[in-house]
């Protein structure tokens, strides 16, 4: 019975992991909703201009400040602008701030946390009290200071936000590696006569990437919720091109006349982060159910 | 059933702990003299003189070496360090750049509004969290839980400084029942300080309180899938005798931890929430210091902000430890 057992399951193909997360994060509601929002707004970052009603910079002095209307979804601002096609124009700041910035934390931390995992010792105390150091700033501030250094803009941005989620990714990546290197099949590989540089790529780190998965779409909520407070603050994406946080410090000064040109702004970062949550939750789920990351992240954000 | 009761085991809690408490003082006193040179390393990153570009269109040729003589700009940057540090360690973070007023006294003046604002949020989100986080975990999968979960995950996406500026409309320009920005000291007149720190506090406050919710209900959850709250109800206790004898106490220590973190967060971290409601904290001295390119400033609250978290993350630690034996050990 056992030896048809075994015979069964080597015979008949195996579910493929990624088959069976995507069939899990299926099932999750929330994450299929997240992932449709994100879907659209992917749309309108990279076709902005083609659906956007109006140009980001059309100005119509007349038509300053009126309410939200047919012609003018979102209403105008202060200078007749509509306010839906800079909201709409702005995803793609945004996301590319999100992209680019957790695109750096990735490429900076994960190889850190792999040669800390793997090496230990020496080379592992150095580079996680380095981490540490990265750590002790709350994440504002510390990129504050970064662009304090480098200057306003948003490439500028872009690396400070990077660096603040670096440690982050090292930190995960270091621990799930110190789980993963005790395994018998990394003994195996190692007995085998695998390289370091094998038994880290071929071995290691396919297993350890669900957890760095979940952790890059959290942190490109994070990432995104970030670039719209330094843009708030005055940091971050410069005029006259439209970006959500600098859309509502904009807005700020003609609150009472005009609050939907604060309202708009707020709710697209809101949606956007939101849908980034949902499918971080619905991975962190069908891939890793045991990561409580989300909250641990935001406690480093805003 | 306490493992103090064992002969021998206080003994070797006592060790662990003290072995533990130095450990991690060491690691903190390393961060400190990690953040030290990063923050050190802020000024002279910046491209060009600091001071010149501190001076502006102000420069003054007198002022200006007034000013190099006092940060020390004309010696070797080693020797600049270590006595940047060594005053440092003292109280004495330089002056400003901008007023020449000593940069300690500048962040002393702003710690009350900062320390009354992280508390009067972190009272807010308590509030909130603990009963919210319980009542959702003790009745999971109720509509209910399903409406605090869905509360709490629009707040841990909100950001704050839209969510001050929706307050700032409603509640002051709209309704007109609070002011909209500015700070009252306590002893000017404690009604006003009441009821400018409402709004700013709300903002953080209730952002903090959704993600403390969150973890709340996780812990609650966790205790109450033991077999010990299984063995309680076979005694036939109440679901609330069990939550409150049996699953709060065990759920406490992953409470405690992302309750200090939030509040090293909030007592740093909240530089917008300041902006946006004028009020007079080290967040906002920080950004301004920024615009004005007035480095020593920032330099000596960016050290400050970074020696306070790191102090609430040492306490946090401690108390886990306290809380939970395994952790000394480890």
């Amino acid at each position: 019975m056992s030896g048809s057992t075994e015979f069964d399951r080597l015979a008949t193909k195996p579910v493929s992991r990624t088959r069976e997360t995507l069939q899990a994060l299926v099932a999750n509601r929330l994450a299929v909703a997240g992932l449709i929002v994100l879907s659209l707004l992917v749309i309108v970052g990279i076709f902005g201009e083609v659906i956007a009603p109006y140009g980001i910079n059309d100005i119509d002095i007349p038509n300053r400040l009126t309410r939200p209307s047919g012609s003018h979804w979102f209403g105008t601002d202060e200078l007749g602008r509509d306010v839906m096609s800079r909201v709409l124009i702005a995803a793609r700041v945004s996301l590319q701030v999100g992209f680019i910035a957790v695109g750096f934390a990735l490429v900076v931390g994960v190889p850190i946390g792999l040669v800390s995992g793997y090496y230990r010792g020496t080379i592992d105390s150095v580079l996680m009290r380095m981490m540490d150091v990265l750590f002790s700033f709350p994440a504002i501030l510390l990129a504050i200071a970064i662009l304090a250094v480098l200057g306003p803009g948003v490439g500028n941005a872009m690396i400070a936000i990077g660096l603040v989620y670096t440690p982050i990714f090292a930190r995960i990546t270091r621990g799930s590696v110190l789980v993963v290197s005790g395994e018998v099949y990394i003994r195996a590989a190692r007995s085998l006569g695998a390289g370091d540089r094998r038994i880290i790529f071929r071995h290691i780190l396919p297993n350890v990437l669900a957890p760095i998965i979940v952790q890059t779409t959290l942190s490109l909520a994070f990432a995104i919720l970030s670039e719209a407070a330094l843009s708030f603050l005055g940091l971050g994406v410069q005029p006259p091109n439209p970006a959500w946080g600098r859309m509502l410090a904009e807005g700020r000064n003609f609150f009472e006349q005009a609050p939907w040109m604060g309202i708009f702004p707020g709710l697209a970062i809101l949606v956007t982060v939101m849908s980034f949550n949902f499918v971080g939750d619905g991975l962190r789920d069908a891939l890793d159910p045991k990561q409580k990351s989300v909250i641990e992240s935001r406690g480093q954000s805003v | 059933m306490s493992p103090r009761s064992l002969t021998g085991q206080s003994d070797l809690d006592e060790r662990n702990m003290t072995g533990f408490l130095i450990r991690r003082m060491m690691q903190m006193a390393l961060a400190l003299l990690g953040v030290s040179i990063v923050v050190f390393a802020l000024m002279h990153l910046v491209p060009g003189d600091p001071v010149r570009v501190a001076l502006g269109t102000r420069f003054d040729q007198d002022l200006y070496d007034a000013l190099t003589k006092r940060v020390g700009l004309d010696k070797p940057l080693i020797e600049q360090y270590f006595s940047w540090l060594a005053n440092a360690i003292t109280g004495d973070l330089g002056v400003s750049f901008r007023n020449g007023q000593p940069v300690t006294t500048l962040i002393l003046e702003r710690l009350p509004a900062t320390v009354t604002l992280a508390l009067a949020a972190l009272l807010i989100a308590l509030v909130v969290a603990l009963p919210a986080g319980i009542i959702s975990a003790v009745r999971s999968g109720t509509p209910l839980d399903y409406t605090v979960s869905a509360a709490s995950q629009v707040g841990i996406s909100m950001p704050d400084f839209w969510a001050g500026v929706m307050y700032i409309l409603l509640f002051a320009l709209t309704l007109g029942w609070l002011p909209s920005s500015g700070y009252t000291p306590f002893s000017n007149s404690a009604w006003e300080w009441a009821r400018h720190l409402v709004l700013p506090a709300l903002t953080i406050g209730l952002i903090s309180g959704s993600i403390i919710t969150r973890f709340v209900r996780s812990a609650v959850l966790e205790a109450l899938n033991q077999d010990y709250v299984l063995t309680a109800r076979a005694k036939g206790l109440s679901e609330w005798q069990i939550v409150r004898r049996h699953v709060l106490p065990n759920a406490w220590i992953p409470i405690v931890t992302i309750v200090g973190l939030q509040l090293g967060f909030l007592l740093g971290g909240v530089v917008v929430t300041e902006v946006i409601f004028a009020w007079p904290g080290l967040g906002r001295l920080a950004l301004t210091a920024v615009k004005d390119r007035d480095f020593t400033v920032l330099q000596g609250a960016v050290l400050y902000i970074a020696f306070m978290f790191l102090t609430i993350n040492l306490v946090v630690d401690i108390i886990y430890a306290r809380l939970d034996p395994r952790v000394r050990v480890s």
